[in-house]
């Protein structure tokens, strides 16, 4: 069974979700639309308030190349335009709509076949730009941005990461055993729009219902297969998916085209295929939400914008001992200070965690046990890029080659002295970030 | 609402701890331990205690009235450095000279340094080192009633260092006696004269399983060691299994040689780090004055070791397609 070489853990998988179907969540009565969604230029207002609109509608454009536009999950009106507070606490500017309570959805015409046969390679990429799809792994990267390949390089591979290697998380696995077919007419999609002949999806054994599912579903067309991995964090990562794989190495501080490859998640394949397909624009997405002391977890379809507050409801309402609250996996989610927030396009799950396990033990000091150095899937040495962090020697953390991290926390996960690798590393990425 | 935590990720930690981690090692030791007392007798046991008790007193106290931190130990590490002390010397050594090996071993191999994580040395082989050089004699003073392999089968007297593979092997280079004389058996678990923990090599061998199981330590450094060790035994003409089991050589590369702070951060460094032990202790058997080899060969090793560490990185994902890019 296949997988990536260097490094990497096995943290607990408590995959409670696991066998949870997709549930759609309640259309709320009003959503509060972030504009800054993706993780290029916040997408820019094109309603005032007042304004009618439609579902499906976009409402904010794309403000550069590394941006992607953010459409109405519903019909509805523009209340107001003002700062909501994202997960992490900051003020950004949103977009809030009443929905029109009577007829909230409305699903446009679909594609005929034929139209969708004679769509080009560059059709299909506009259609994915102006649908606003960004990488649903959760690093919300504008997939126009990745499909358009650079000027001398070509695409043999679209790799779909199937891995769900984050503990906890089952939204894409719900997604794979629910509408395989989907995925792959979505994989068909990229593989065409970038010229790549083969399309693989990487699967970890872990989910053995999921790597049927879509085996059979892939099993009519030649170019596409299944892939299984052995089970390893952190297998999704992009440069881990394809190592393990197809063999092949991504330079350091290149892209993945350099390996001839394109990484997707199977939830952007999805939505590329309803882009495409039903001329739906990207407005809702499976989050997963689970944790020990809630009554309702599940794999809940939850429209953009709707507060975290009401989904948290929705799955029977805030444990007792609530202690943190993640939004996305344990391993690389982050800590969400208020519920005020409102579910973004990123978000894949939210994991409520009791009391007793959101501190962080007391730093020892390092006992140089070599665990970071040993499960780092990078071969980076985090104990020495910390020592270096806490002496603000930040250009000898760039000649270690700090900047190749990718924030996996293996390091932090694996240390017995507790100490806060990943936290100093991130420190260290971010000076030498300002300084350039 | 309930005030919620913030941090960065990951938001879960394994069951790691450095307590588990010192009391693995304590754990692995208890065969060892076993074996020591049943050869000894209650001699050994007040050498253990002795040794301990001074080791968590010394520690205790520069903690507390020199540092002025928190007490630390709980964490095991300094039962550690008590118990392989213990390990490494005589039975019927001066209850007084356990003492000072064991101020010296934490005193100065490890707290002058800064404590936890800072020594350079292996402090159970600075206060090992600093006895043997301080009293050689008392250091080499084996009980005579022990009824060891060696003896039986050799007459040797109790002077003699049973647990010196540079002794046994003249024994065995000038013809007085041969490999055949020695129960290997009796060897194996203990019936054989030396320091507290080295006369098990079986028991040793044990508390290597239970370390690797638990994954408290790698392969790497006990089998470079070991290895290394039998291949320079055999290139100089010596006997491999008795340069392994008749001297401190297990021990040292199943507890000494593998400590964390003390070894090489890669594997590649470890293997490295394991077979220059093997190496040194080899040379210094055949060749050196001291009949032990073991402690100088870690000791040695331990001051390359952020040599090693520079020159053994692990390889960044991806640098060397970088650099045929570029």
């Amino acid at each position: 069974m296949k997988t990536f070489k260097k490094g990497g853990i096995h943290p607990p998988e408590n995959k409670s979700t696991r066998d949870c179907p997709i549930v759609d969540m309640p259309i709320p009565g009003e959503l509060r639309i972030m504009l800054s969604q993706c993780i290029g230029v916040p997408a820019k207002s094109i309603v005032k308030p007042g304004d009618k609109i439609e579902c499906g509608q976009k409402i904010a454009e794309a403000a550069a190349f590394v941006s992607a536009p953010v459409h109405s999950p519903v019909n509805g009106s523009v209340k107001k335009i003002e700062p909501t507070r994202t997960p992490q606490g900051i003020w950004q500017e949103s977009i809030v709509i009443t929905t029109d309570s009577e007829n909230p959805v409305t699903n446009p015409l679909p594609r005929t076949t034929d139209e969708i046969e004679t769509l080009s390679p560059d059709d299909i990429i506009n259609i994915v730009g102006d649908c606003g799809i960004v990488g649903l792994g959760g690093a919300t990267f504008p997939t126009k941005v990745k499909l358009s390949i650079p000027k001398g390089k070509s695409a043999e591979y679209v790799l779909i990461n199937g891995a769900e290697c984050e503990p906890c998380l089952t939204c894409d696995d719900a997604l794979m055993r629910q509408d395989a077919e989907k995925i792959v007419k979505g994989t068909l999609l990229i593989m065409k729009a970038t010229g790549a002949k083969y399309g693989i999806i990487g699967i970890e054994e872990n989910k053995p219902d999921a790597i049927k599912i879509m085996s059979s579903a892939t099993d009519p067309y030649p170019g596409l297969k299944v892939v299984t991995l052995k089970k390893k964090y952190p297998q999704g990562g992009e440069k881990q998916l394809i190592y393990a794989i197809t063999g092949r190495v991504v330079p350091a501080g290149a892209l993945p085209i350099e390996t001839k490859c394109i990484v997707d998640n199977v939830a952007t394949a999805y939505a590329i295929y309803d882009a495409v397909y039903n001329r739906r624009p990207l407005t809702d997405r499976i989050v997963t939400v689970t944790g020990k002391g809630l009554s309702n977890p599940g794999n809940f379809r939850i429209k953009n914008g709707t507060s975290l507050d009401d989904i948290i409801k929705f799955a029977g309402g805030l444990p007792e001992d609530t202690g943190k609250i993640i939004a996305g996996g344990p391993m690389m989610g982050r800590a969400i200070s208020s519920l005020e927030a409102s579910a973004t396009k990123g978000l894949s799950g939210l994991v409520i965690l009791p009391e007793s396990e959101s501190l962080r033990k007391p730093t020892q000091p390092c006992i140089r046990c070599a665990r970071c150095v040993s499960v780092c899937p990078m071969g980076l040495e985090p104990y020495l890029l910390m020592l270096q962090a806490d002496v603000k020697k930040w250009d000898d953390m760039a000649a270690n080659g700090v900047m190749n991290c990718l924030e996996c926390g293996c390091c932090a996960y694996t240390c017995p002295s507790h100490r806060p690798l990943l936290d100093m590393i991130k420190l260290g990425k971010q000076e030498l970030r300002k300084k350039k | 609402m309930n005030k919620l935590t913030i941090s960065l990720s990951p938001h879960i930690h394994s069951t790691a701890s450095i307590n588990r981690c010192m009391w693995n090692v304590v754990i692995a030791m208890i065969p060892a331990l076993g074996i020591a007392l049943w050869t000894f007798g209650l001699p050994a046991l007040w050498v253990v205690l002795l040794s301990v008790g001074t080791a968590l007193l010394t520690e205790w106290a520069i903690e507390r009235f020199l540092f002025h931190r928190q007490c630390t130990l709980s964490n095991g590490s300094a039962l550690i450095t008590g118990l392989l002390l213990a390990f490494n010397l005589p039975s019927i050594l001066p209850w007084w000279m356990v003492i000072i090996g064991a101020i010296v071993a934490i005193g100065i191999g490890k707290m002058s340094f800064g404590g936890l994580g800072c020594n350079i040395w292996n402090p159970a082989l600075v206060g090992r080192v600093f006895l043997l050089l301080s009293f050689p004699a008392a250091m080499t003073t084996w009980p005579s009633d022990v009824d060891s392999a060696f003896n039986a089968t050799t007459g040797a007297s109790q002077q003699v260092d049973a647990n010196s593979g540079a002794t046994l092997l003249s024994h065995l280079n000038s013809g007085s006696s041969s490999f055949s004389d020695y129960n290997f058996l009796d060897m194996a678990i203990g019936q054989m004269n030396g320091s507290l923990g080295e006369v098990g090599g079986i028991a040793i061998l044990i508390g290597l399983i239970y370390l690797l199981v638990t994954k408290t330590i790698t392969w790497h450094i006990p089998v470079s060691v070991i290895a290394s060790a039998a291949f320079f035994s055999w290139a100089f003409g010596g006997n491999p299994l008795l340069d392994i089991f008749a001297g401190g050589l297990l021990l040292g590369a199943v507890f000494m040689a593998t400590d964390y702070v003390t070894s090489p951060m890669t594997h590649k460094g470890q293997l490295i780090f394991g077979a220059m032990i093997g190496f040194i202790t080899i040379i210094i058997r055949r060749y050196g004055a001291y009949p032990e080899g073991v402690s100088f060969a870690i000791l040695l090793m331990n001051s390359f070791v952020p040599l090693i560490n520079r020159y053994c990185r692990p390889s960044i994902f991806g640098e060397k397609e970088r650099r045929k890019l570029a």
